[in-house]
């Protein structure tokens, strides 16, 4: 197969846009937490030259309206569904993955450790990890901050206390003020950073944890085009997420794909694939589990 | 370049269309752009426009849509608006929709009511309701000068405020305008039908970014709206809203 591409988690409702779900590998969930949570006051998103800052503050309708009401729907949609799973202790990922772990249409849990919206759980990523690794049988993805000193130290950390792959990069903290008043644009502040300014910052986490730990890793980050999705594969991603460019361009899977293609074979490889071969490998058992669900035997027949 | 008929993709069109002038009216722009194959969709409802050399599109209720073009009325107030307004004819943008919920046309006395660049979705509104009586608010006699896009309307220019012309019986109102202004028209007017702005990344439901607070929760003006209709005041400090009826079409698997 070629590269996966997935969506960033809270770039896309599968459920408003399903022909862009559809055109995606698997589709990543916005974050579901253990009660239904309303989000952040708006204004919530404000752009800037390059890139955008949000505060949604993981709005969603909760474990028990996820099972009852998106998960059915998302089952039909014959595409892989990562879950990204939050929460605000160690206690809440374990239940919302323990929940989740007793649905085949959940092709893999994303573990959202680094919201830049909301309160931190006040254990370690690691203990997070633990817990939900203790919770349930699925493929474990953790979501980093790119914010943090050395993050190839919270990778190992991460992927010892059970991670089977790593997510990099989450948004970074940014404050954008209103010229003329000097006010901040978001009714929070502080929102996430994201766009093309996240760029470097995903190459160089991804980068820095490619070489310390060997599972995968969906790289995301201010990609915009088929170039981007490469320079993340050619640094150690074995997936890349869509992110702000969705919001933009819904039909940017399909184009990042075909330049992906382009750019892969005009500098030698036949399958952009080809750079990390072996833990393409590994991402394959996550993307299959929900194939099989709907009747195909591998991804590729979906 | 980017490909021509980039996208097809179910109930999402996305097209790359030519700019075929852009033309004043008083401080405003109207963009016309050619309609290549997108449809106009109802009053009300919005596109995308990319924006060039930004990062994200622009959310834009429909203006005019004459035989084989696309008219999107704006106010250049920032990066984006001012790069749409400084497009030269000929240049392709992107442009995403129609999106959104538009006005429900089955009405039995329409009457219009519009503030500063609110006014945008009316001239197509009005054309597609034969013209009805409309009220249009300006902060400037500059302003006003869009007035003239909308056919049978009453101006008023601040201070005074366009729902001071409203009658005691006002009929089927259908509003658009600055938010102070949609409280009041829903204050005077219960039942009107209100489109509502703002910010939004994405207009079709994936960001989250452009919530307004309906009875108490948060919901997508995106998929929910804009146009929503005016149930009264109510105690919890949000609004009592009702979307109109069909607008979850969209939220499910097709």
């Amino acid at each position: 197969m070629s590269v996966p591409l997935l969506n960033a988690s809270g770039c896309l409702d599968a459920l408003t846009a399903p022909e862009v779900a559809r055109s995606l590998d698997a589709f990543v969930t916005k974050t579901i937490t253990p009660l239904t949570r309303e989000g952040n006051p708006p204004p919530r998103i404000t752009e800037t030259d390059s890139g955008m800052l949000n505060s949604i503050g993981l709005q969603g309708p909760g474990i028990s309206g996820f099972e009852r009401e998106h998960l059915p729907r998302l089952g039909e949609l014959g595409v892989p569904i990562w879950v990204s799973a939050g929460g605000f202790s160690a206690a809440d990922f374990a239940l919302v993955c323990e929940r989740l772990d007793e649905f085949d249409e959940v092709a893999a849990i994303e573990l959202n450790l680094s919201c830049p919206n909301v309160e931190e759980a006040p254990e370690s990523s690691a203990e997070l990890v633990a817990a939900a690794r203790a919770a349930t049988t699925k493929p474990l993805y953790a979501k980093l901050s790119p914010a943090q000193w050395d993050i190839a130290e919270s990778a190992r950390a991460v992927v010892g206390a059970g991670a089977d792959g790593l997510s990099l990069v989450n948004t970074i903290r940014g404050l954008v003020l209103e010229p003329h008043t000097l006010a901040p644009r978001l009714a929070t502040a502080v929102g996430g950073y994201s766009g093309p300014a996240l760029k470097p910052i995903a190459l160089a986490c991804v980068y820095a944890c490619a070489s310390a730990v060997e599972v995968p890793i969906v790289g995301m980050g201010g990609v915009r085009s088929g170039l981007d999705a490469l320079e993340l594969l050619a640094v150690g991603a074995t997936a890349v997420a869509l992110g702000t460019v969705l919001f933009g361009d819904p039909s940017a899977p399909d184009r990042v794909r075909d330049e992906l293609t382009r750019e892969a074979a005009a500098r030698g490889f036949g399958d952009p694939a080809d750079l990390h071969r072996s833990s393409v490998v590994q991402l394959e058992k996550s993307l299959h589990i929900a194939a099989n669900t709907s009747g195909c035997t591998a991804v590729e027949d979906c | 370049m980017p490909p021509r008929n980039t996208v097809l993709q179910g109930a999402l069109r996305r097209e790359l269309l030519a700019v075929q002038g852009v033309e004043r009216f008083g401080p405003y722009v109207l963009l016309r752009l050619e309609r290549g194959p997108l449809e106009p969709g109802v009053p009300g409802q919005f596109f995308m426009l990319e924006a060039p050399g930004r990062v994200l599109p622009r959310p834009m209720s429909l203006s005019l849509a004459p035989l084989g073009e696309l008219g999107f009325l704006f106010e250049p107030i920032g990066p984006g608006t001012g790069s749409l307004a400084a497009l030269e004819p000929g240049v392709e943008i992107h442009v995403l929709g129609p999106l959104g919920n538009g006005f429900d046309l089955a009405v039995e006395r329409p009457l219009l009511v519009g503030g500063g660049i609110g006014i945008a979705p009316l001239p197509y509104l009005s054309e597609q309701l034969g013209a009805p009586p409309a009220l249009l608010g300006f902060r400037s006699d500059e302003h006003a000068a869009a007035a003239a896009l909308v056919p049978n309307a009453s101006v008023v220019v601040e201070p005074a405020l366009v729902t001071e012309l409203l009658p005691a019986d006002p009929g089927d109102v259908l509003a658009c305008g600055p938010e102070p202004m949609l409280h009041a028209v829903a204050r005077l007017a219960p039942g009107a039908q209100l489109a509502w702005e703002a910010p939004m990344a994405c207009g079709y439901g994936a960001c989250y970014g452009c919530v307004i607070d309906l009875d108490g929760h948060y919901r997508r003006l995106c998929v929910d709206g804009p146009v929503l209709r005016a149930g009264g005041p109510t105690s919890g400090g949000g609004l009592s809203l009702d979307a109109p009826s069909g607008s979850d079409q969209r939220c499910g698997p097709t």
